[in-house]
């Protein structure tokens, strides 16, 4: 028997998972899980084969949803997930991410949180809230969250972390200290020589060959580093404009990543002359391919949040991603050629994958 | 014992938690406490940093609003009902 693949889907009201075999050419949909609620992340923990599942109500506030039946029944928890009494409150979880036997939460406002204990209880990152740039945090259109949470593969201390409108940060020990790796990138929305942090970064992600060697969608241009983010270097080159949300790394080939570019911030935010394309690099960076065959080249008015696009292992690999007008887009060889899968799912604000070995 | 009137959306989301239950309590904040304690998790669904009622729910204590420090008495009807606004979301 195949693998399955799992497109984890976290919209506006609940969970979907949609499922396909490795031909990924029909899929079936199953939802709305975690009883309805908006859903910002959901995440597939390879080493216990458990889904988590970020998000919050406007009536029973921030939660982490973990399944350890692949989205069949979810439990709860927010044990912990406070900055205490008489620190703000926290108004959502923006993203969940397994990593070494842990999984981490993002926050809004922006902050980071750990459960040693599969989501029971939590615990707050407090060096990355005593960084001394905090004070000066300021949120973007989305609000001040933190989005991005990329650990090192190997070594449980390092990780990245990247918060809009602030930028990225990285830590060596284990999130007692962190600094911010912004250099390089624009902050075309701040007058004069750039901060140190104040930086709109939209998706962090790194290339699978080795963890120095990341990508990020910034508010202002796409860029790439190969020192951990202590200098970056601007890769928007012919996209077609420098504004977008999300980023996805190919699982092998560090040359490879995709992304999608959106109209300017202040005129819609939607894909380009309402032509929709997904572009991919195969050089690293130094120029962009247009993949638009299969989805719609006109009146496609819609946008593609952060995290709303996401891709497989499979060779080729699939990359997928979903519309805030609830559509659903597949593409089973890496980005070429394209078909929808449901138009008809609530707005969409999260997309992974995850290959399912039975 | 004051008598609580719990929201089934709640229910949803803590499990075994019923639609009626009888707890101890002086307070809204006490009653809130007791739920948690055979209940857990309700208090964080229920209750902001603060600790405050969060936003979008509304507690009442015999027919009237409360707040957490509204005295609670033996034979009380508490209700907490998820308010009305609070269903918009948001996202950009």
């Amino acid at each position: 028997m195949g693998d399955r693949v799992l497109l984890l889907v976290g919209t506006k009201k609940g969970a979907f998972i949609v499922e396909s075999d490795e031909a990924r050419r029909t899929w079936t949909i199953r939802g709305p899980s975690a009883e309805g609620w908006p859903i910002q992340d959901v995440s597939y923990d390879r080493e216990s084969g458990a889904l988590y599942a970020g998000g919050g109500s406007s009536w029973y506030g921030p939660t982490v949803f973990r399944s350890a039946d692949l989205g069949e029944t979810w439990s709860q928890s927010s044990a912990g997930l406070t900055y205490g009494d008489d620190g703000p409150k926290i108004k959502n979880v923006w993203s969940v991410t397994p990593a070494h036997g842990r999984v981490y939460a993002g926050v809004q406002d922006a902050g980071l949180f750990r459960s040693d204990d599969q989501g029971q209880t939590w615990q707050h990152v407090e060096g990355l809230t005593n960084h001394p740039s905090r004070p000066s945090w300021q949120p973007g259109a989305g609000g001040l969250i933190l989005h991005s949470i990329v650990p090192h593969p190997t070594d449980p201390d390092r990780m990245w972390v990247a918060i809009s409108a602030v930028g990225t940060f990285e830590t060596t020990d284990g999130g007692k200290t962190w600094e911010a790796r912004n250099k390089g990138v624009r902050a075309d929305f701040i007058p004069g020589p750039p901060p140190e942090t104040g930086m709109c970064v939209h998706k962090l992600v790194m290339a699978p060959d080795e963890p120095d060697h990341l990508y990020q969608q910034n508010h202002c241009g796409v860029y790439r580093t190969f020192d951990g983010g202590r200098n970056w270097e601007e890769i928007t080159h012919n996209l077609p404009n420098d504004f977008g949300f999300p980023m996805v790394a190919h699982p092998r080939d560090p040359k490879v990543a995709w992304t999608i570019p959106h109209s300017s911030p202040e005129a819609g935010r939607y894909m380009p002359n309402g032509a929709a394309a997904v572009w991919r690099t195969e050089d690293g960076g130094d120029s962009w391919i247009r993949g638009d065959e299969g989805l719609p080249q006109e009146n496609a008015w819609f946008n593609v949040l952060r995290e709303a696009m996401g891709r497989d292992d499979l060779d080729p690999v699939g990359i997928y991603f979903g519309t805030s007008t609830g559509q659903l887009w597949a593409s089973a060889d890496a980005g070429r050629t394209w078909s929808c899968i449901t138009t008809t799912l609530p707005p969409i604000w999260s997309v992974d994958a995850a290959r399912i070995s039975d | 014992m004051a008598t609580v009137h719990l929201p089934s959306s709640l229910a949803l989301v803590v499990p075994e938690l019923p639609k009626i239950a009888t707890v101890e309590g002086s307070t809204v904040a006490e009653v809130v406490a007791a739920l948690d304690e055979r209940w857990p998790g309700v208090g964080d669904r229920v209750l902001d940093a603060g600790p405050t009622i969060r936003r979008h729910i509304n507690v009442f204590v015999d027919g009237e609003p409360a707040a957490l420090d509204t005295a609670v008495g033996d034979a009380s009807v508490v209700h907490v009902i998820p308010a009305v606004a609070g269903g918009a979301g948001e996202r950009s």
